[in-house]
């Protein structure tokens, strides 16, 4: 009897908690798709690149690649919507006001000569420095002006990639230093692609954070009850801003990453609509969105997994452009069936499933 | 001193609002001659103010739905995308299946309902965050305005073009051009199309059960429900009115560049909400009224006049601008209503 009442709970909480299987299932349901459409698309093969180095090739490969930046993001935008309770949504803008900021100082004056001026790691900083500045901006408004996340992000939305091509005067400087385009490819005589590295080290830089600081505790608390955090002692401003600024250091990474692909920038399009991926691995991840409790681990697998969809939608020839009506319809879906009324229907409707079959066999 | 606490008294029994809606239409008097003096010519001419209007119509639209789910306590970012859908949806039926005027404004008003409807029912009765539901619906609609046709084209048909170019006189106001002939100021059907569904929604929100139910409900939800409104029901037809005034704005802003493209509209959803904010509409809601947006969306469409006159018109210029000013606008109400309610 106990067995099985505790074995029935257990199936209940399998559909209804355990945040890590909605992207496990998730994952589970693209990697069968693609091995029903055509298996061939898990093949990895060593191949190499042009610059002669052995590499590794294949769509898993450029899955774990492409999609650093976005598991990045994930990472700054699970704490800001824990302890924020909305979303930034300035994250691609952000990466072109950084990217911009780290060409003007790697380019200094002389934008065509494809010669950096000044050394890597100084323009880097910089860089970090225009993300946390704008993090900065961004926390202060939602802060202490107490304006919705959203809306306040909305300024830099707007204004983001203008200023970026402000700060370079609309031109687009080129540079073609191969120490700096390593970041984005690969380093001589490693198969595997930089932007993977940097993630891990992002991955066990926040790991670290929450582990051995009382961040994770601080930015749940914030987000589950505002007021009950300021009675105990923990001023949630000073949280809130904290996780706008470690928001632009992520978008600073990402915006080294993209920047050191493409070689250049274009404004208008780098990291285009990046914040909807992120935000949707975020909800991928079963975080909810309005603040609270998160899981980071599921985040980043959640990151990986809208990559993946992406590979795959491009693999069935979709055009990048229309990529977003088939995201915006998985957000839709996912957002739907994570809310709390439909939840609440489902639920009602497995326990009248499972019911009579217990009083069956009670009888 | 005592004069002062009447005085003040006064000022607090204004709603915050009311407030905010005057500084934004002394702000535009204020910037509208200071244009005048500063860049004489353009803006002498009544033309220039009514060229403000026929640029900004399908905006003054946009803004007028936002207003509503705003008052309602929600927001709408999915209006550019819906607004860039419907152009493109009229200007494939028109050009490619030979539809015919009317059919077109039908088929906008039908693409806006469909959003509304949606959008409404998930955040209303769902519950889902408005903001996740309409991002994800901005996404959406650009990204089925590719899948409907991928390349930008403009509409050839002559009895479209003869209708978009119809220019209405303004009797007696005008200027004297090099000749010495005298012209009439004109405005687009648009800028009609607009004023009427301005008065209508302001009729509505001011005069009207439903109305005053949105400004309960944004104001707070508890007490809304408590009073016996249907909270869900209000914040549906919020969202039902905003996504029908995005088909209605959405074919104003067809009218007005006569093409269908994926760029149409962009960034229209953030002027949308600019103008309202401006205009003084709490963004946590249960405040707000249509004048006060339509002077904001004239006082954002008069302040990038301004930046183009000055001959800062590169493209980011615009951008930065109206960011400056929303910021401003933003954190003006905020300490605003922040001080006020202390002195209460």
């Amino acid at each position: 009897m106990m067995a099985q009442d505790r074995s029935k709970r257990n199936f209940l909480r399998f559909f209804s908690g355990k945040q890590f299987l909605i992207p496990l299932a998730a994952l589970l349901a693209l990697v069968i798709f693609n091995l029903i459409a055509d298996p061939e698309f898990f093949r990895v093969t060593l191949g190499r690149n042009s610059a002669g180095d052995p590499v590794l090739a294949g769509n898993l490969i450029s899955i774990l690649d492409n999609g650093s930046e976005l598991a990045i993001l994930a990472i700054g935008m699970t704490l800001v919507t824990a302890a924020s309770g909305g979303q930034d949504i300035s994250a691609g803008a952000v990466i072109a006001i950084c990217g911009s900021a780290l060409l003007r100082v790697l380019c200094g004056s002389d934008l065509t000569s494809g010669q950096i001026q000044s050394p890597i790691i100084v323009a880097f900083l910089v860089c970090c420095l225009a993300g946390m500045l704008c993090g900065a901006f961004n926390g202060a408004l939602v802060a202490f002006f107490r304006i919705q996340p959203m809306v306040a992000t909305l300024i830099l939305f707007t204004a983001g990639r203008s200023i970026a091509a402000w700060i370079n005067n609309n031109e687009l400087p080129m540079v073609a230093d191969s120490t700096f385009a390593s970041f984005g490819g690969y380093i001589k005589g490693v198969p595997m692609p930089t932007p993977f590295f940097i993630a891990l080290i992002c991955f066990a830089a926040v790991w670290a954070l929450l582990r051995f600081t009382s961040l994770g505790l601080y930015v749940q608390s914030v987000g589950i009850s505002e007021k009950t955090s300021r009675l105990n002692g923990l001023d949630p401003r000073i949280v809130k801003v904290g996780v706008f600024v470690i928001m632009g250091l992520c978008c600073a990474v990402a915006a080294l990453i993209k920047v050191s692909r493409l070689k250049t920038i274009n404004y208008s399009i780098i990291a285009k609509d990046i914040e909807m991926d992120a935000i949707l691995a975020v909800a991928l991840g079963g975080n909810p969105l309005s603040g609270g409790k998160f899981r980071m681990s599921s985040s980043i697998l959640g990151a990986y997994v809208i990559q993946f969809l992406t590979t795959t939608l491009y693999k069935f020839d979709v055009q990048s452009d229309a990529l977003s009506a088939y995201k915006a319809a998985a957000v839709i879906i996912l957002v739907v069936l994570s809310s709390p009324v439909v939840r609440e229907k489902l639920m009602k409707l497995l326990r009248s499933f499972s019911e009579p079959e217990t009083a069956g066999k009670q009888v | 001193m005592k004069i002062k606490s009447i005085h003040k008294k006064r000022f607090c029994d204004l709603s915050d609002s009311t407030v905010l809606t005057m500084i934004t239409a002394a702000v535009f008097v204020i910037l509208y001659v200071f244009a005048m003096i500063v860049f004489q010519k353009g803006f002498l001419k009544p033309q220039t103010f009514f060229n403000l209007l026929n640029a900004n119509a399908a905006l003054m639209i946009l803004s007028c739905g936002m207003t509503v789910v705003m008052v309602a306590g929600g927001i709408d970012i999915s209006v550019g995308g819906v607004s860039a859908l419907v152009t493109m949806c009229c200007a494939v039926f028109i050009d490619h299946h030979g539809g015919s005027f009317a059919g077109a404004a039908l088929l906008a008003l039908g693409i806006g309902l469909a959003f509304g409807l949606v959008q409404g029912f998930l955040v209303a009765y769902l519950e889902i965050q408005p903001f996740i539901i309409t991002l994800a619906g901005m996404f959406f609609a650009r990204g089925m305005t590719t899948i409907v046709c991928e390349a930008p084209f403009n509409v050839q048909n002559e009895d479209f073009v003869r209708i978009r170019e119809t220019r209405i006189n303004v009797p007696f106001l005008g200027s004297v051009n090099k000749n010495g002939i005298f012209i009439n100021a004109y405005i687009e059907i648009g800028v009609i199309v607009a004023l009427l569904t301005a008065a209508a929604l302001f009729f509505l929100l001011k005069w009207t059960r439903t109305g005053r139910a949105f400004y309960a409900v944004g104001g707070n939800r508890q007490s809304a429900l408590m009073l016996g409104i249907n909270v869900k029901q209000t914040v549906f037809l919020s969202h039902l009115i905003c996504g029908l005034l995005a088909g209605i704005g959405g074919f104003v802003y067809f009218m007005r560049v006569g093409s269908g493209s994926a760029a149409n509209a962009a960034g229209a959803e953030m002027n949308a909400i600019a103008s309202a904010i401006i205009g003084g509409t709490n963004l946590m809601g249960g405040a707000g009224n249509i004048i006060g947006t339509l002077l904001g969306t004239l006082t954002l469409a008069l302040m990038q006049n301004i930046v183009s006159s000055a001959g800062l018109d590169q493209a980011w210029w615009t951008g930065i601008t109206i960011a400056v000013m929303l910021c401003i606008f933003l954190i003006v109400q905020s300490v605003l209503i922040a001080v006020r309610k202390k002195g209460k």
